[in-house]
């Protein structure tokens, strides 16, 4: 049984979508990213995974949750509570704002530790962890408040924080994107080294396909809404399908590889609630068809554990 | 025979105080650029590369006059414009232009596309009438691939790429011969990154524009730019030809900084300099080498002295002892 299931998930935001029959899924000490564009959905998922949307205006008319087996949308708020923060631990975006910033580093850690180990709520236990993810001189640091901190420093206290659970998932939401390069680097080193020691499984969000080899076992792609092509890393990356793959990858300066002319995709990323009819990328596919604009296709499964959503996909 | 440079630094150098405590006495200094000399021709692309707080940002500024310098000389067209001010300054800020990071945050969010379009051009005076104003927005906004119907609409009604497109039409209003671009795709989509990185450069082919290109993407620097300065705590550590130093970069940091790149195709990764650390704090940063704590092959002599930028043959030049 898969660690993570989503089926079918469906989110609304009053009555605007914005997730739109998503299924997913990922096993125990296994990475998948979730990758995409701004306002794809990507985040929203992430975050639907604990219940972190607000409800209302979020709410979610059809689809499945399951974490180990149980599904989170159907859950009573004492078992949700052991779910987060717990099974599934969150670091997200922008430390310097999920931080608080009144309460000193080992007294936040601490507060994490209270809710789901309180029998590890200890001043050890807080520099255990800070020692974990690689923050030097620990003993110091936890009487920091965050504005102390560097980026990077802030962000592996983030992640000391989602780890204090012990948890099983950890849901990593773009960690790396207010970063600098070198600390990005070390952040996703740091995020495979405590996967190989503690086993658990990462749900990475991101928009930068290069953190993607790095790191991750599985890719999906996510559009408007919709996953479009899903499949084992090292394949997408090198055989993209999906044109909306394939374009992406085209469009991303790589260095050394000397071209005078970008690929671009032209026109812009449809905003919540606006997409086009038929197929979502449609509009601004380079190979796009007449039939294109008729109906959404099917994510089709081209070969085993990999899956397009483009019927004219050639390899 | 070289061309004459069109924007020239000598020894800048930009630092501010620091103010502590309840009187705002002056604590210490911060050297947010140290001796920076650089040059840039006209039609030129110059990247300007390095981590949050290298100073990246504050030479850039610096250069066009955006902010005082504390020392050195820059020169605009072989003039001398380090002290000029008033009027004559406002003149020469016709050639020089900026475009900056955010889109959201950089256009005034009650004025139409046509008033921050139309303002610049009022300035100096570059439209002698209402219609030819009129006419000159709609130009501009077909050259930066916008509808010419949309100049009486507002920021909040464009998407980030087009927002950063009116930024790029506002800078080019006044025919500038030298546009600073501070970061100017970081805040874009992927796909809208691509769209905006080929406008500049088809801008730059049309109208020989010299391009100061701000970035910590080292990767859309070597494909945007002819050269390279690499920057860490307000120092040149690096600089020469884009595809050069990228393929075969000499300072340790200018390494550690290619190998940090994300690589997309498996077949090319590249093995990874690992930095430990951060950037330290320019308030107080380390003697000697200012890249030192954080180089994987310092010696003593890198603690102790500042190495000089020198120059190597291929026009490249790097601070380094070890090199």
């Amino acid at each position: 049984m898969p660690l993570l299931e989503l089926r079918d998930l469906h989110i609304h935001f009053g009555a605007t979508p914005a997730v739109d029959g998503v299924s997913l899924s990922l096993e125990e000490g296994r990475t998948l990213c979730l990758v995409g564009e701004s306002g794809c959905g990507k985040s929203i998922t992430a975050l639907s995974i604990a219940r972190l949307l607000p409800m209302p205006p979020a709410h979610y008319p059809r689809g499945e949750i399951l974490v180990d087996g149980q599904d989170v949308l159907r859950m009573p708020s004492r078992q949700l509570q052991r779910i987060r923060g717990g099974t599934v631990g969150y670091v997200f975006q922008e430390p310097g704002a999920s931080l608080n910033p009144v309460l000193r580093v080992g007294t936040q850690i601490r507060e994490a530790l209270e809710l789901h180990r309180p029998e590890a709520a200890t001043e050890a236990e807080v520099l255990r962890l800070l020692r974990l993810v690689g923050i030097p001189a620990p003993e110091s640091r936890i009487r920091d408040y965050p504005h102390q901190l560097s980026g990077g420093m802030a962000q592996r206290v983030m992640i000391a924080m989602g780890l204090a659970s012990q948890p099983r998932l950890l849901i990593a939401d773009e960690p790396t994107t207010a970063l600098d390069v070198t600390v990005q680097a070390q952040i996703i080193e740091l995020l495979k080294r405590l996967q190989g020691e503690l086993g658990m499984a990462i749900l990475l969000i991101t928009h930068n396909l290069g953190l993607v080899t790095d790191i991750g076992d599985r890719v999906a792609v996510m559009y408007a809404g919709r996953i479009v092509e899903e499949g084992p890393a090292s394949e997408i990356l090198t055989q993209p399908r999906h044109p909306y793959t394939r374009a992406l990858l085209r469009s991303v300066p790589e260095l050394g590889r000397s071209t005078d002319r970008l690929a671009s995709i032209p026109g812009t990323v449809p905003s919540l609630g606006q997409w086009p009819t038929g197929c979502r990328f449609a509009p601004r596919c380079p190979e796009v068809r007449p039939e294109c604009g008729h109906h959404m296709p099917e994510l089709q499964e081209i070969t085993p554990g990999r899956t397009v959503r483009c019927p004219f996909s050639e390899p | 025979m070289p061309s004459p440079a069109l924007l020239e630094a000598e020894h800048v150098r930009v630092h501010f105080d620091v103010r502590q405590g309840l009187l705002s006495r002056v604590q210490g200094q911060v050297r947010a650029v140290d001796d920076v000399s650089l040059e840039l021709a006209s039609g030129e692309t110059l990247g300007l590369v390095g981590e949050s707080g290298c100073g990246k940002t504050t030479l850039g500024r610096a250069l066009i006059r955006l902010i005082p310098t504390t020392g050195g000389v820059i020169r605009f067209d072989g003039e001398d414009i380090t002290r000029m001010e008033g009027r004559a300054l406002r003149d020469r800020r016709r050639h020089f232009q900026m475009i900056f990071q955010d889109p959201f945050t950089s256009l005034n969010p009650r004025c139409t596309v046509a008033d921050i379009l139309g303002e610049p051009l009022d300035i100096h005076g570059l439209t002698p009438s209402p219609e030819a104003r009129t006419e000159r927005i709609r130009e501009l906004l077909r050259g930066v691939g916008l509808d010419p119907q949309h100049a009486n609409r507002y920021p909040h009604e464009f998407s980030g790429g087009q927002r950063q497109r009116i930024g790029i039409a506002r800078a080019l209003a006044v025919e500038p011969r030298l546009i600073v671009c501070d970061e100017p795709v970081s805040a874009l989509d992927v796909s809208v990154q691509a769209q905006v990185i080929n406008l500049l450069q088809d801008l730059q082919q049309q109208r020989h524009l010299a391009y100061l290109f701000i970035s910590h993407d080292l990767a859309v620097v070597e494909h945007l730019c002819h050269r390279i300065v690499v920057m860490y705590l307000g120092r040149v550590m690096e600089s020469g030809p884009a595809s050069e130093l990228c393929r075969e970069p000499l300072h340790p940091y200018t390494r550690a900084l290619v190998s940090a790149i994300p690589v997309v195709d498996p077949a090319s990764k590249r093995p990874r300099i690992m930095l430990g650390g951060d950037v330290p704090s320019p308030i107080d940063p380390p003697p000697g080498c200012p890249f030192h704590p954080r180089c994987p092959v310092a010696e003593a002599r890198c603690r102790a002295e500042v190495p000089v930028l020198r120059t190597l043959d291929g026009g490249r030049s790097v601070a380094c002892h070890l090199v």
